[in-house]
């Protein structure tokens, strides 16, 4: 190749230079501020994982399939998948393949590196050294095609969003607009100015070809140069609407990605990692659809991608409404392509509220519980104890307590199964603390954590058994209880299942499953209720099931939502389990229990209760 | 106004309580169900704090009704905040909105 112009400059580069440098410099700062407002721990692990090849190779592999391929939208909707993937992974490579080429073809490049990759082919003329642009020539074009047809996926998309799987889609704000339509010009106007000079610099299938067809228009040099300037311009206004528009996501997801590797935890409401989720949110809105609060209209705009909107902008009124209303089911943030984690998001935001006063439990004699229930320490245990048995203990919950059937089936399950057992809280005790953490008082949540943990350390079960998952999940993520195992009894009673310690009759009737929040997406189980149900008759499965089942609506997540809102979020959910007329609807939580039977037309049991009748 | 030929004069009712209801005015704002409590009791009976405190709802809203805040507000510090009164309560109140309400409003050191 040969440089066209002695200088190697032309006054259009201009908006592009201002606006990458711009963009630069905001993310670099950016990207510092957040790392420093990580808690010192947290930054001390984050600099570790950095260097620990093996989160090293995980963050490298993560970025390239999430950022660039998109893994994840591939698997909910191809259509979806394509349109993004082209967009990202083509614009990638235009620019790695643009480094190429300029570094290729010329020598002594100094500040023009800067701009040359970009608008390489104005400054050149062909020489014999490109091969008629078989190869890299050919590449750029490809991957200008890739990236067009995105575009226009884009602006179908637009207008039928179905096409991709998706009902409703975010209204964009302003800036957003100004970014999106400034994106979708980038591209065609590229085309256009570089099929401009394809006949001096040389070009490709599509540069070169578009260049002989439209000779007459395309020929006349005297168009090139307003050409150039209008895909300057369009880029330049995109790097500058980039900080204040959702596009935002593209550079912020770079630092979540290793930031979620290396296992750093929402601390602060705002800060630190909860900044790094808010401005990785792209605006996608695959979470309206997800919401159970979707069915009613007035709560879509309630839902996650407009909590990270309006954190961005810092209403602090409209904060706090979306972060009280939510169900916190987590569905958000199970569907979520980024990782952004909605339900911790909003108990955050829910913990930097300022109240007046707040319980406080010193007054709760610990002692005269541990007295009650420390069956299993040496001396007081008068029955003979095998020692391959359990010395477990079944703490049932607040919510348990209402649905009496659950503890008396589980009860009667432990006696037939012959284990070595004792009830926590038989006429109520300490709630587990979820409640209270999901209120977003995380200091008095752990007050509650501290008094369980004495009694259950003092009991010296080697099992804690629970029936509720709302206190499972809490169990599993801020207990500390070393040396006891922390079971769900549907994880229990497969176990004396598949030991044989618990014969059940296979009946006819069909069973659906309904996986609740905390349990299914809380806690990641999914396998162990429905293997113990396939053993009591036949299991069907939900239209959602798994990691996309849809909360029944009765959730202690909302603070605000009273039941005559619900009403219709359970209506949905049941409609959702009835899609193979079951027979019956189970599920393993006493609160989901409680919520289906006030609306169901067929029978709701929790699993306890169809195992405990179904066995002997 | 339409005009009937008469006016009802405004109520002549000589208001003779000393409470000052201003706390509990706001309180109401926020939550207007509060005043759907018929005080039946089920948040009382179910409460697992009442066990270990004797906290009760029920009282704690008759004890604000009546300005008793010292006494409320000493009983409220016993919430677990677990939601089974909003589970139990009749009348369909969020029991945990207004307690979460009560502790944004009233303060410990009152008087």
């Amino acid at each position: 190749m040969r440089e066209r112009f002695l200088t190697g400059y032309n006054d259009f580069v201009l908006p592009f230079v201002c606006g990458m440098l711009f963009v630069l410099a905001y993310c670099l700062i950016g990207m510092i501020r957040i790392i420093m407002q990580l808690p010192g721990e947290d930054r001390k692990r984050f600099f570790i994982s950095l260097v620990t090849p093996k989160t090293l190779v995980k963050n490298i592999k993560d970025i390239f399939l999430k950022c660039l391929i998109h893994v994840d939208l591939w698997k909910r909707n191809k259509l979806l998948g394509y349109m993004h993937s082209s967009i990202a992974f083509g614009w990638f490579m235009l620019i790695l393949v643009g480094h190429i080429e300029v570094f290729l073809y010329t020598s002594n490049l100094g500040a023009k590196a800067l701009y040359y990759p970009i608008f390489f082919r104005y400054f050149v003329a062909e020489t014999e050294s490109t091969m008629k642009g078989s190869l890299i020539f050919f590449l750029m074009d490809f991957f200008l095609l890739v990236v067009l047809s995105g575009i226009a996926l884009a602006i179908i998309k637009r207008v039928r969003s179905r096409l991709f799987g998706m009902r409703r889609t975010t209204n964009p704000s302003f800036t957003d607009l100004i970014g999106l339509y400034s994106l979708w010009s980038i591209f065609p106007l590229r085309l256009l100015a570089e099929s401009f000079t394809a006949d001096i610099s040389g070009g490709s299938f599509l540069t070169k070809s578009l260049n002989y067809v439209f000779t007459e228009f395309l020929s006349n040099h005297a168009n090139m140069l307003p050409a150039w300037w209008a895909y300057s311009c369009a880029l330049g206004i995109f790097f500058f609407v980039l900080p204040f528009s959702r596009y935002m996501h593209i550079p912020t997801e770079i630092l979540l990605i290793p930031l979620r590797n290396a296992g750093i935890r929402i601390v602060n409401a705002r800060k630190g990692l909860a900044k790094a989720q808010v401005y990785s949110c792209p605006s996608c809105g695959l979470c309206i659809d997800a919401c159970p609060m979707g069915v009613l209209k007035g709560n879509i705009r309630d839902t996650t991608v407009y909590l990270n909107r309006q954190i961005r902008r810092n209403n602090e009124s409209r904060i706090e409404e979306i972060s009280d209303k939510c169900l916190l089911c987590g569905k958000c943030t199970a569907v979520c392509p980024v990782g952004v984690e909605g339900d911790k998001l909003r108990i955050a935001q829910r913990s930097i509220r300022r109240y007046n006063f707040g319980p406080d439990y010193s007054n709760i004699d610990v002692q005269n519980e541990v007295r009650r229930c420390n069956k299993f320490v040496n001396g007081n245990n008068n029955s003979v104890s095998r020692p391959d048995s359990h010395k477990l203990l079944y703490f049932a919950g607040c919510m348990t307590a209402l649905t009496p059937a659950i503890m008396q089936a589980t009860e009667s399950i432990l006696k037939k199964s012959g284990t070595e057992y004792e009830v926590m809280d038989r006429d109520g005790g300490i709630c587990c603390g979820r409640p209270m953490f999901m209120a977003g008082r995380l200091e008095e949540a752990r007050e509650m954590v501290r008094k369980n943990t004495e009694i259950i350390l003092g009991s010296g079960a080697d099992t804690l058994l629970l029936s509720c998952p709302i206190c499972y999940r809490i169990f599993r993520e801020e207990y500390s209880l070393p040396g006891i195992r922390v079971i769900h009894h549907t994880e229990f009673m497969n176990e004396l299942i598949s030991e044989g310690k618990l014969k059940v009759r296979k009946g006819s009737t069909r069973y659906v499953f309904h996986d609740p929040c905390e349990l299914g997406r809380g806690c990641g189980v999914y396998e162990q209720p429905r293997s113990v149900l396939s053993a009591a008759g036949e299991l069907v499965e939900a239209a959602k099931n798994r990691r996309e089942s849809i909360c029944c609506g009765g959730s202690l997540g909302s603070l605000t939502l009273g039941f005559d809102k619900r009403k219709a979020m359970t209506e949905n959910a049941v409609a959702n389990l009835m899609s193979e007329s079951p027979d019956e609807i189970v599920t393993a939580c006493p609160l989901c229990q409680a919520t289906f039977g006030r609306y169901s037309e067929i029978p709701v049991e929790d699993i306890a209760t169809v195992i405990d009748r179904n066995s002997k | 106004m339409m005009d009937f030929g008469f006016k009802i004069s405004p109520s002549s009712t000589i208001n003779l309580d000393k409470v000052d209801l201003e706390k509990f005015t706001r309180l109401h704002e926020i939550e207007p169900d509060v005043y759907k409590c018929m005080a039946c009791g089920s948040c009382s009976s179910t409460c697992p704090a009442g066990r270990f405190s004797g906290m009760s709802l029920r009282k704690v809203i008759l004890d604000l009704q009546r300005g008793k805040e010292k006494e409320a507000v000493a009983m409220m510090k016993n919430c677990m905040l677990c939601g089974k009164c909003t589970m139990v309560c009749p009348r369909g109140i969020n029991t945990r909105h207004l307690i979460l309400s009560i502790y944004r409003i009233y303060a410990e050191d009152e008087k």
